[in-house]
């Protein structure tokens, strides 16, 4: 099948950076995510229970739900971490990405190693931008709170078109479709990546700068 | 077209449209109390969550819900909605938004209902979730409290979105085919508070004792009464904590979370909804002309209390202070000498610094964290002389100006009490002015009170050091050396007492001389 696509694109300041791309990702697994599966006999199971829990960003006037596991948001945030390093580290304009992207596992006969299929890629294009004094800060953080609203809806949109997830497998096969490491929570397989865009060319530069005159239109 | 349906199917889809309906209300609900929401997961099924997520069934709001369907479903022309609106103290309203629970008649009937449909509503709540966070009347809900609260209104049948304004917007959460119709979710909401709820109640400065009519009275009279966006678990308290549900405009506000919600302190988990703890400190921040509400500022607020909150001041888990003075009759009052005796908020002063803070936060606790310690200072200068000073003070005055000082604490400072002008000559020490002077010299000395001590950094505990240009250092510095009380001023009053007495004989004198003219001027009384 076709692997679908999206693409999030947000303009944050340096400390914001965690939490702007927690907040994406988070609300992407919380629709990802199902409760733990229990198999019984003749092929039926039923799933565990999720919990949600609010978080409130300390530098985004924004909150967002996620999924009540720690273990979910621990690997999250390491993830996030490292690419928030990374893309402190790079210097240049501060422009990165991160990628979330769900797969199904298909087993393939020896000697050839089990192919990762992906069904559903996000990519989230980070722009950090760094700002001189702390009113510039404030309006920021209401501005990436709007825009993180945005985004979620733009998320909740995708999600409820109810396009093509995996079919629910048998006990042997769930280990393809679903992460069962968890102990409370089963997210579809997923894997982070982040690349971190060094600066290639003026061009590039000088439209990221357009972009954020106009998100933050000081 | 039903008779595609299995009959076990229609009842299982049934079944799932009804509690999606109430699960639905639950979560729109919950968004708007003020609070943040934790769920636990659990691997385990429990067989009574519905939908495999964790939501909480409040039994009012349940009711509530299940009143408005009156046994019937979502249908085509027949849609549930949840109105959310806002209530100020002084009884205005405005709707915020409007969550619409549709049914049109595309019907997919390929779909399998126990699985596919029960999955698709199930990920249609976790949107739900997702989008209550977002629309703006989210960051109004967390910061209700004093000004205003959040209500809500379940009805079924036509959609009316007419109180929403002009220019409303409408975001979808989602949709869900079903062999009997499609189930759409959206909120429409008012727009032209958005840009308003974020940055001006943060910003903009009080502006006094207005009262702009910005609000039409609702079109058609409720079919259905509005409720507060609140619970309290009745284990807890007291009874009678909810207000029952034939009482239409009751509110009942119990968070007072006015700090911004990255500082939120209520989490309510699973086990038991926790009483939110009233923070009154940072009032200061609570939405204002922004919203074009009625600003009688401290009145209002002291009114808007317990006294029109139609609950008691207990089971609002209102601090002791205000407890005996707001449940007065006049709650406009500010000063109500003598109906908070026995409540004074500045007690004995810790005599060190290190036991200042424990106090305080003992003093705090049970008035629920709330933080009145305006006369206390933060720093630690000089917590020896204001037990000295609190101490040797007389009894009635003291109460009452600090009474009027634990009011002002967190409120807008329109300045009723103009004290603001530093005395003329400090050169006695009246005992009202030493009272207000909690880091000041000792009572009954001498000399000016600035020269004590200099105040470099005052950063006063518990209060916010905000964007806002009054804050409690602020506060508390302008208001630190008012006036003398002319007739307080002892020096004064001697000194008119000894003149009189020693023109006495004079007067005496003189009167004896005129004796004869008294005596005519009585006789032509008679």
């Amino acid at each position: 099948m076709n692997c679908r696509s999206e693409v999030l694109e947000v303009s944050v300041e340096g400390r914001q950076i965690e939490e702007a791309m927690l907040a994406v990702l988070h609300t992407i697994l919380l629709h990802r995510s199902t409760g733990k599966f229990h198999y019984k006999k003749e092929g039926t199971y039923s799933i565990g229970t999720v919990g949600t829990q609010d978080v409130d960003c300390d530098f985004i006037d924004f909150t967002y739900v996620r999924v009540s596991s720690e273990e979910l948001d621990r690997a999250l945030r390491k993830a996030v971490g490292e690419f928030k390093d990374a893309l402190r580290n790079s210097g240049g304009d501060g422009m990165g990405q991160i990628s979330l992207e769900f797969y199904q596992k298909k087993k393939s006969r020896w000697p050839f190693s089990d192919e990762c299929i992906p069904w559903e890629v996000w990519t989230v294009r980070v722009n950090v931008v760094s700002l001189a004094n702390e009113q510039e800060r404030q309006i920021c953080r209401e501005k990436v709170g709007e825009k993180l609203c945005e985004k979620v809806i733009n998320i909740v949109e995708v999600m409820n078109r109810h396009e093509y997830l995996p079919k629910m497998p048998t006990q042997s096969e769930v280990d393809n479709v679903f992460d069962t490491g968890l102990k409370d929570v089963q997210p579809y397989l997923y894997k982070i990546s982040y690349q971190i865009t060094d600066s290639l060319g003026t061009s590039v530069t000088t439209t990221m700068r357009r972009l954020i005159k106009d998100t933050l239109a000081l | 077209m039903d008779t595609d349906l299995s009959s076990q199917d229609r009842k299982d889809l049934d079944k799932f449209i009804k509690f999606f309906a109430l699960k639905t209300v639950q979560v729109i609900v919950q968004a708007r109390l003020g609070e943040k929401i934790c769920t636990r997961s659990s691997s385990s099924p429990t067989g009574s969550d519905w939908f495999n997520l964790a939501i909480k069934d409040i039994p009012e709001v349940t009711h509530e819900a299940k009143k408005a369907l009156a046994g019937q479903l979502p249908a085509v022309g027949r849609s549930m909605c949840v109105e959310i609106s806002l209530k100020t103290s002084e009884g205005d309203s405005m709707e915020l938004e409007i969550w619409c629970l549709e049914m049109n008649e595309k019907c997919d009937k390929e779909i399998k209902v126990s699985y596919t449909v029960y999955n698709r509503l199930s990920l249609l709540l976790k949107s739900l979730l997702a989008i209550t966070r977002v629309t703006p009347a989210y960051r109004l809900s967390r910061k209700q409290g004093h000004e205003y609260v959040i209500l809500y209104r379940i009805y079924f049948g036509e959609v009316q979105l007419s109180g929403l304004g002009e220019g409303f917007q409408t975001v979808r959460v989602g949709t869900v085919g079903t062999p009997v119709g499609t189930i759409t979710l959206s909120c429409a909401y008012r727009i032209n508070l958005a840009f308003m709820s974020t940055r001006q109640f943060e910003r903009t400065p009080p502006i006094m004792g207005i009262i702009i009519d910005h609000f039409v009275d609702r079109p058609y009279p409720s079919s259905s009464p509005m409720h507060p966006c609140n619970y309290r678990t009745t284990a807890e308290d007291n009874a009678a904590v909810y207000p029952s549900v034939e009482d239409s405009q009751e509110v009942c506000t119990t968070s007072f979370s006015t700090s911004p919600p990255s500082q939120c302190v209520f989490t309510v988990t699973q086990a038991h909804f926790q009483t939110p703890l009233p923070v009154v400190t940072d009032t200061l921040k609570v939405p204002m002309m922004g919203l074009g509400f009625s600003h009688q500022l401290s009145s209002s607020r002291l009114s808007y209390q317990p006294a029109a909150l139609g609950v008691g001041s207990a089971d609002m888990g209102y601090p002791v202070v205000f407890a005996g003075g707001l449940n007065a009759a006049h709650p406009h009052q500010l000063i109500v000498p003598g109906k908070e005796g026995g409540v004074p908020l500045v007690p004995s002063q810790p005599p060190h610094a290190a036991q200042a803070d424990q106090e305080r936060m003992a003093m705090c606790t049970p008035l629920d964290g709330a933080h009145y310690s305006a006369a206390t200072p933060s720093s630690s200068e000089d917590t020896e002389t204001v037990s000295n000073s609190s101490e040797a003070k007389s009894g009635s005055p003291h109460d009452i100006l600090e009474t009027i000082f634990v009011r002002k604490v967190g409120a807008f400072v329109n300045k009723p009490i103009n004290q603001v002008n530093p005395p003329d000559s400090p050169e006695t020490e009246s005992p009202l002015l030493g009272s207000l002077h909690s880091e000041g010299s000792s009572g009954n000395s001498t000399g000016n009170t600035h020269d004590d001590f200099v105040m470099v950094d005052f950063k006063p505990a518990f209060s916010k050091d905000d964007i806002l240009p009054m804050d409690l250092g602020t506060f508390y510095r302008e208001f630190q050396n008012p006036p003398q009380l002319s007739s307080l001023s002892i020096d004064i009053g001697a000194q008119s007492m000894a003149e009189d007495l020693d023109s006495l004989p004079e007067k005496l004198a003189v009167h004896e001389k005129n004796v004869k003219e008294f005596d005519a001027f009585v006789e032509t009384l008679q």
